[in-house]
């Protein structure tokens, strides 16, 4: 391979990288949809959580702080738009248009009365959350390469998706929270509180936007800046979708979103116009929603046909 | 047999809007028995047992099970005291294993995780003991509905309840599936499980239960045993009407028949048979009423004729032409209206205005424009003329449909369909829920389309209204007819409630009249 050739080493690594916001996005989303709630903040909370996570690390003057800080206000506004949209009937879809557009303006509001820029916190001295070296991976040869030396919440989103496999499939709450957002009045048949799993569907979702976001700012890179969230919080929601709910489908799905991302950066650093390369992301989520929406209609068609 | 396991007292129910669901109703069930509650649509029996599990509230009376007062807070207690209730739609989750959808809510634990394999076993043995034989690991999506009902009684059951309530629970199921339910119904008694058995099929009420009540307009009729009394009493008891409105109307002068109706047959999308073999002929200067207890097929003739379904075989003709398969638009083309059972869904735009409503079905007509363009002229003269001659009470033509009362909402689709004058107008349930004075005008205007020699379909729920307004009348029970009668004045009601309960038909109903 020449100087301007292809690393796919260096792809592979990045394209986890890239992955870890938006699996943190797409597992909000599926916690949120399995609730039975609308996923369409992800995106304002995923912007406001990223910086919380800058503002906190700069206030507690630790990358951990910043990190719960970040989580502490994706849960506190999970709930607040839970509890327009559920306890006040709020439309769900204009109250997520409306926490996104806020996000965006408030954000920028808040960086500037604290550092005067509105661009981003580069000047406030924020730690960052530590890259990993895993004891025995990093010395094989390629893999090593590939997998190790990722930042820490980059591990943790990937044991999340394991551990929600769990909670969903394998514990009493989780069945719950499935039925509650599938059918409440099966759920209310036999007793059980729908607002209860729908909060506890919010709680947990709420944190994952939170990790995701402060992701951003602390680890992604070392400050917030404005719309930093760029979208993530919108192809989580198609990856869910994509992936049918299912914890290792939607993993997948957001694999092919971040190949998709991963590509589009490497491709800006060979030369290609910069502007096109961005589109590829997006191009890729319309493109494979629209697929994924055909062949879900086929089978649909299929299935009433041999009803 | 003497162990009195419920006793509801007095029990008065008021909605909010004013209906009286239930009136000093009293019922009481003893232990093991079968007990059927029976009546038409509306007339209370699911109110009343919505009452006792306690997911409605009532503004008067008491209930006393198995000893104990029943206090009034939601069916969790319903369902810790031992009362059970299998709902006419079924509460599962499509996407859940049916283990899951039984245990949800009490599911047995090891450590963090669900115990799957005891689950499992529950549901098995259970389903052994009471001969409910599921999958236990099938998902709900997966299963017929005749095992979503087994499902429903496991889960019931599994919460040990000793009373059953079940909604109509045949009304879904084939009659294989009706028959192997019945077993299980017996199978429970021998449990000494008490069963509440709400119907309207007397056939099968006399083939399981041990005693009935019989429930009209909101009043218990009373209780009798099963043994020793015929279905020509119970059927007596259910069907009856209060006259309150009377129309006055010149003899019918019946002239060349305007739609004919051929070896109609139409499955839902459930697979069912809703119109079986359906024969008549409808002739000018007619008011064909089509009368039978609701879920017979009536809203599914009357769908059928004006295109709303899909896959229905034989023919409809109107002018011998063939309308079945053609679109609403065409349907409407050659001179047939409808007005919708449904008005708030079918009947108009509720959010559109008073005026927009009324020319919904003719925007496309050059009466309603000039040049290319709407004319705002053309459209606020006729519907300031529909809206004075049709009487609808309205701020003006802008007003919301929504905002009107349903009187007067049901009055914008009459003067709609009315004034696109028809040949063939089909009425499905013209005047339900609405009031008194609207119900009187719109039975005037459909009498004066009638002594203008339109042919006009009535499909009404309201025995009353088939009664008084009809030249003729049509029977339908489980998708067939089952009878004609040529002079609507030569039938009772109680002569009607026979054929409309299934407990007679007539034979020469082969190829029209």
């Amino acid at each position: 391979m020449d100087s301007i050739g292809f690393d796919l080493v260096a792809f592979a690594f990045s394209t986890i990288r890239v992955m870890t916001p938006l699996l943190f996005a797409s597992m909000a989303c599926m916690i949120f949809t399995k609730g039975g709630i609308d996923s369409i903040a992800t995106e304002g909370i995923m912007l406001m959580c990223a910086l919380a996570g800058a503002v906190g690390a700069w206030m507690f003057k630790s990358a951990f702080g910043g990190l719960m800080f970040g989580m502490c206000i994706g849960v506190f506004l999970s709930f607040t738009f839970g509890y327009v949209t559920l306890t006040l009937k709020a439309n769900p879809v204009l109250a997520g248009i409306a926490l996104n557009i806020l996000a965006g303006g408030l954000t920028i509001f808040i960086i500037y009365y604290l550092t005067g820029e509105k661009g981003s916190t580069q000047s406030l001295a924020t730690p960052v959350l530590p890259s990993l070296d895993i004891p025995v991976l990093k010395d094989m040869p390629t893999l090593g390469r590939i997998i190790s030396g990722h930042n820490v919440l980059t591990y943790v989103s990937l044991i999340m998706v394991a551990a929600l496999h769990f909670f969903l499939y394998k514990t009493r709450s989780g069945l719950r929270m499935r039925t509650v957002g599938e059918n409440p009045h099966a759920a209310e048949s036999v007793g059980l509180s729908v607002m209860k799993y729908k909060y506890l569907s919010l709680f947990i979702a709420g944190s994952l936007a939170g990790l995701g976001g402060a992701f951003m700012s602390l680890g992604y890179v070392s400050f917030f800046s404005k719309n930093m969230i760029a979208g993530r919080g919108f192809i989580g929601m198609a990856a869910e979708s994509m992936g049918q709910g299912v914890p290792g489908g939607v993993l997948l799905a957001t694999l092919l979103f971040s190949v998709a991302d991963a590509l589009s950066v490497r491709l800006q650093l060979m030369s290609m116009p910069p502007e096109l390369m961005q589109l590829l992301p997006y191009l890729v989520t319309i493109v494979a929603i629209a697929v994924y929406s055909y062949h879900r209609e086929k089978k649909k068609e299929r299935r009433q046909q041999t009803d | 047999m003497a162990n009195e396991i419920l006793r509801m007292k007095d029990i008065t129910k008021i909605y909010p809007n004013g209906v009286m669901a239930n009136k000093n109703v009293s019922f009481t069930v003893e232990e093991g028995e079968i007990h059927a509650l029976m009546g038409e649509n509306g007339a209370g029996k699911s109110t009343l047992m919505k009452i006792l599990f306690g997911i409605e509230s009532y503004d008067e009376g008491e209930i006393f099970f198995d000893g104990k007062k029943l206090d009034h807070a939601g069916s969790a207690e319903a369902i810790k005291s031992g009362i059970g209730m299998v709902h006419q739609h079924f509460m599962l989750v499509d996407s859940l294993r049916v283990y899951e959808n039984i245990i949800l809510g009490m599911e047995p634990t090891r450590g963090p995780m669900i115990d799957a394999e005891t689950a499992i076993g529950q549901v098995r043995e259970l389903g052994e003991k009471y001969n409910l034989r599921v999958n236990p690991l099938a998902r709900v999506e997966d299963i017929s509905v005749g095992l979503k009902q087994k499902v429903e009684l496991l889960k019931v059951l599994m919460r040990g309840a000793r009373l059953l309530i079940l909604d109509e629970p045949t009304a879904v199921l084939t009659p294989q599936e009706t028959e192997e339910l019945f077993e299980q119904l017996l199978l429970l008694r021998k449990n000494n499980h008490t069963i509440i058995f709400i119907s309207h099929k007397i056939r099968e009420v006399m083939q399981i239960c041990d005693k009935v009540t019989i429930m009209r307009a909101g009043r218990s009729e009373g209780t009798i045993g099963v043994e020793g009394t015929t279905a020509e009493d119970i059927s007596r008891l259910m069907v009856g009407r209060d006259v309150i409105l009377k129309q006055d109307k010149k003899p019918a002068e019946f002239g060349a028949p305007k739609l004919r109706v051929r070896n109609l047959n139409y499955i839902n999308r459930f697979g069912k048979a809703m119109l079986k073999n359906v024969n008549f002929d409808l002739r000018s200067g007619q008011i064909m009423g089509v009368a039978g207890v609701e879920g017979n097929g009536q809203n599914d003739l009357a769908e059928t004729i004006f295109g709303l379904t899909r896959g229905a075989t034989g023919e409809v003709l109107a002018d011998g032409k063939n309308i079945l398969g053609k679109s609403i638009r065409e349907i409407r083309d050659l001179g047939i209206s409808y007005i919708p059972e449904d008005r708030i869904t079918l009947g108009v735009a509720s959010d559109g205005s008073v005026w927009q409503n009324l020319i919904a079905d003719r925007v496309d007509q050059p009466e309603m424009k000039s040049g290319a363009f709407l004319s705002s002229k053309k459209i606020e003269a006729l519907s300031d003329e529909l809206i004075r001659e049709f009487n609808i009470r309205c701020k003006s033509r802008n007003q919301s449909v929504g905002m009107l009362s349903g009187g007067n909402m049901q009055k914008v689709v009459v003067a709609r369909e009315f004034s696109a004058d028809p040949e063939i107008l089909i009425a499905n349930q013209p005047t339900r829920g609405i009031d008194v004075g609207a119900n009187e005008f719109i039975w005037k205007k459909i009498v004066e389309k009638r002594d203008a020699g339109k042919a006009i379909l009535l499909v009404s729920a309201d025995l009353n209204e088939v009664l008084e307004l009809s030249d003729s009348i049509l029977v339908m029970c489980e998708g067939e007819l089952v009878a004609y009668f040529e002079d609507a004045k030569k039938v009772t009601e109680e002569e009607l409630g026979l054929y409309m309960l299934g407990l007679k038909k007539q034979e020469a109903l082969g190829h029209g009249q």
